[in-house]
C-alpha cells in the first residue's frame, strides 16, 4: 500500500512541496549571508574602534601628532598617519592613473589588434600578482636606490634621519604601479563600450585620430573611466603588505624623503605586539581605514549608477 | 603654392606630442608589469629545488623549506572553496531565480559590491576578532578560512550570477513545461549549464587566495610546520599555519631576500597557471568572467 502511495502523483506532491520550500529557504539564506557579513564587519569595526576614541579623546586621536604607543606616558596622535595615507594614495593615484589611462588607450585605440591581443591579457594577468611580491621588489631594487638619492639630497644636512631609502616616495611609486592593472582594465572595458558610431561620425567631421581619442571617446567613456581611477584608488589607500616594509618604521609628517607609515602599514606593523590600549587604537586607525573605503565605495555605486542612467 | 588642398595634411604639433604620450606610457606601464615577472624569475628560479618544496623549514636544524606553507596553503584553499563555494553559487541562484527585481536585491547586490572594495586588512581585523576572539578559533587554518570566505564570496556569486544570465530562458520555459520543479530545474538544467562561469569563479578565488597576505596575517598566523599524519591532520585545522605568501612575507622583513625570491617564484608560477586555466575555461566554453 504505501509503496503505491509512494509512486501516485498526488502522494508525492507533499514531499516535493517541502523539497522546493527548503531549498528557496536554502537560497535565500546564502545570499543574505553578503548582507550580514557586510553588517557584522561595520559593527565589528565601530565596536572595536570607538573605544579608544573616547578613552584618549576624540580630538587628541584624531589631531594629535605625537605617536608614541610603547612609552611610559603614551601618546596616540594619529593624524601624520591620516595625512600619509591621504598624501600617499592621492600621489599614487596622480602618478599611476594618467599612464594607466593613456595605455588603456594604446591599447584600445593605437595598437594593432594583435598587438593588443598579447597587451591586454598580460595586464590583465598583472592584477593577480601577490602584492608581496611589489613589497619585495621594492624594497629590494627601489630602496637602494632611493637611499643613493637620499645620500646625494641630503649629504650636508644634520637633521634630516636617514631611511636607507624606506620613505614615503618609495612607498608612492609601489601604491602607482600597482594601481595600473585595474585602473588599464577597467578603462579598457569602458573605451570598449563607446559606440563605433560616435568615433566614426567624429573621423568623418574631419577630426584626426588623437582628436577623435580625446574629444569624443575619453568624454563619452567618462563615468567608466572616472570608476577605474576611484577602484584604483581604493585599491591604493587599502593596501597594506606591499608597502609595510617600503615606507619606513615611523610615524611621520608626510614629506618625501620621511620615513612615514600609512593606515593599513601602522596596523600590519604593530598589531603582532600591541596590548590594551595601544591595539584598541590601532582598531581605531582601522576603522578610519574602514570610514575612507565606505566613503569611496558609495562613491563609486553612485558613479556606476549615474553611468546607467545616461 | 597648394597651401590650401586637401592633400595636404596639417601636422598637428599637440597630436603628435599626446601620441607620443600614449606611447610613452604603453611603453612604462607593459613594460615595468613584464619588467616584474622577468626580474622574479630571473632573480628566484635559480635557488629553486625540488628540496626546497619537499622540505620542512627547521630553525633549529637550519634547514630552509616550504612543504609546511604549501601544505597550508593548500589547507586554505580547500577550506574556504569548501565553505564559500554553496553560499556563493547559492546566493547568486537565489538573485537570479527567486527573488523579484526590487529593493531586496539591490541591497544584497550593493552588499556584494561592498565586499569586493573592502581591502583585506580590513577583513584580516574583523576575523581575528569575530572568528578568532569571539567564536574563540585562535590563530588558526579555520579563523583564516573563514575570513578569506568572506573576501571571495563576491568573486563566486558575480561569475555565477554572471553564468546563470546566459543560459537561455527557453531552457527554463522547457523544463518547466514539461513538469519538471523548480528546484529540480535547477539542479539539472541550470547548473550543468552554468558550470563553466561557475569554475571559472572557482578558479578566480584560488587566485585570490594564494595571493592573499594581510587578511592571513591576524587569522591563521605564520606555523611552518607540516601536520603529523593521521589526527594530525584534523588537529591543524585548529593550529597556525602561514600560506606561501606570509611566510614570504616573514623572509623578506628578516632581509633573507634569495628565499623570499624563490617563494616569490613559486607563488607567480601558481598565479600564471591558474590564469592559463581560466583562459582556457573561458576559450572553451566562451564565459564571461566577472573580476
Amino acid at each position: 500500500m504505501t509503496e503505491k502511495k509512494m509512486f501516485s502523483i498526488k502522494g508525492s506532491r507533499k514531499e516535493k512541496a517541502l523539497v522546493e520550500h527548503v531549498a528557496e529557504v536554502i537560497f535565500t539564506v546564502c545570499a543574505f549571508f553578503a548582507v550580514l557579513a557586510v553588517i557584522s564587519i561595520t559593527a565589528y569595526m565601530f565596536i572595536n574602534g570607538t573605544p579608544a576614541l573616547f578613552q584618549v579623546g576624540i580630538t587628541d586621536i584624531l589631531f594629535g601628532t605625537v605617536w608614541k604607543p610603547a612609552a611610559a606616558e603614551p601618546s596616540f596622535g594619529i593624524l601624520y598617519i591620516i595625512l600619509t595615507s591621504i598624501v600617499g594614495t592621492a600621489a599614487a593615484v596622480v602618478i599611476g592613473a594618467p599612464i594607466g589611462i593613456l595605455t588603456a588607450v594604446f591599447i584600445e585605440e593605437i595598437a594593432s589588434p594583435r598587438l593588443a591581443a598579447i597587451v591586454k591579457p598580460a595586464v590583465e594577468l598583472l592584477a593577480g600578482i601577490p602584492s608581496v611580491i611589489y613589497g619585495l621588489l621594492g624594497i629590494y631594487l627601489l630602496n637602494p636606490l632611493m637611499y643613493k638619492v637620499e645620500l646625494a639630497i641630503f649629504r650636508d644636512s644634520t637633521t634630516h634621519r636617514f631611511t636607507g631609502g624606506a620613505n614615503l616616495i618609495s612607498a608612492i611609486i609601489v601604491l602607482a604601479i600597482m594601481i595600473l592593472p585595474t585602473v588599464i582594465n577597467v578603462s579598457v572595458s569602458a573605451l570598449h563600450a563607446v559606440p563605433r558610431n560616435q568615433k566614426m561620425a567624429s573621423l568623418a567631421m574631419g577630426a584626426s585620430p588623437i582628436q577623435t581619442i580625446f574629444k569624443v571617446l575619453i568624454p563619452h567613456a567618462k563615468s567608466g573611466i572616472i570608476s577605474a581611477v576611484v577602484l584604483g584608488t581604493g585599491r591604493a589607500i587599502g593596501e597594506a603588505m606591499a608597502i609595510t616594509l617600503v615606507s619606513g618604521s615611523s610615524v611621520n609628517f608626510p614629506l618625501p624623503f620621511n620615513a612615514v607609515r600609512f593606515l593599513t602599514t601602522a596596523i600590519v606593523a604593530e598589531m603582532g605586539y600591541a596590548s590594551g590600549l595601544h591595539r584598541q587604537v590601532l582598531f581605531t586607525i582601522g576603522l578610519v581605514l574602514f570610514v575612507f573605503i565606505m566613503c569611496i565605495n558609495i562613491t563609486l555605486t553612485r558613479i556606476l549608477k549615474g553611468g546607467e542612467e545616461n | 603654392m597648394a597651401v590650401n588642398s586637401v592633400m595636404n595634411k596639417k601636422v598637428r604639433v599637440s597630436d603628435n606630442i599626446l601620441l607620443c604620450l600614449i606611447y610613452l606610457s604603453a611603453i612604462v606601464a607593459v613594460g615595468l608589469l613584464v619588467g616584474i615577472i622577468c626580474y622574479v624569475f630571473y632573480r628566484g628560479i635559480g635557488n629553486l629545488s625540488l628540496s626546497f618544496l619537499v622540505t620542512e623549514q627547521s630553525p633549529t636544524k637550519g634547514v630552509m623549506g616550504i612543504a609546511g606553507n604549501i601544505v597550508n596553503t593548500l589547507y586554505i584553499v580547500i577550506l574556504t572553496l569548501i565553505v564559500v563555494t554553496p553560499i556563493g553559487v547559492g546566493g547568486a541562484i537565489y538573485l537570479n531565480e527567486y527573488a523579484k527585481p526590487g529593493r531586496l536585491v539591490s541591497i544584497i547586490e550593493f552588499t556584494i559590491e561592498v565586499l569586493t572594495g573592502i581591502p583585506s586588512i580590513i577583513f584580516g581585523l574583523f576575523g581575528s576578532v569575530f572568528f578568532g576572539q569571539t567564536l574563540g578559533l585562535g590563530y588558526s587554518m579555520l579563523t583564516g578560512s573563514f575570513t578569506l570566505t568572506i573576501m571571495v564570496l563576491p568573486l563566486i556569486a558575480k561569475n555565477t550570477q554572471e553564468a546563470l544570465r546566459t543560459v537561455p530562458q527557453s531552457y527554463r520555459s522547457g523544463a518547466l513545461g514539461i513538469g519538471a520543479t523548480k528546484w529540480y530545474m535547477i539542479r539539472t538544467i541550470l547548473l550543468p549549464s552554468a558550470m563553466p562561469g561557475i569554475l571559472t569563479g572557482i578558479i578566480l578565488a584560488i587566485g585570490r587566495i594564494v595571493g592573499e597576505s594581510a587578511a592571513l596575517l591576524f587569522t591563521s598566523g605564520s606555523g611552518f610546520y607540516l601536520p603529523t599524519p593521521g589526527f594530525g591532520l584534523v588537529r591543524k585545522l585548529f593550529e597556525s599555519g602561514g600560506t606561501l605568501t606570509i611566510e614570504m612575507y616573514l623572509q623578506m622583513s628578516k632581509g633573507e631576500y634569495d628565499v623570499a625570491f624563490s617563494i616569490a617564484c613559486v607563488l607567480l608560477i601558481l598565479v600564471l597557471g591558474l590564469n592559463f586555466l581560466t583562459k582556457v575555461i573561458a576559450n572553451k566554453f566562451n564565459v564571461e568572467k566577472t573580476k
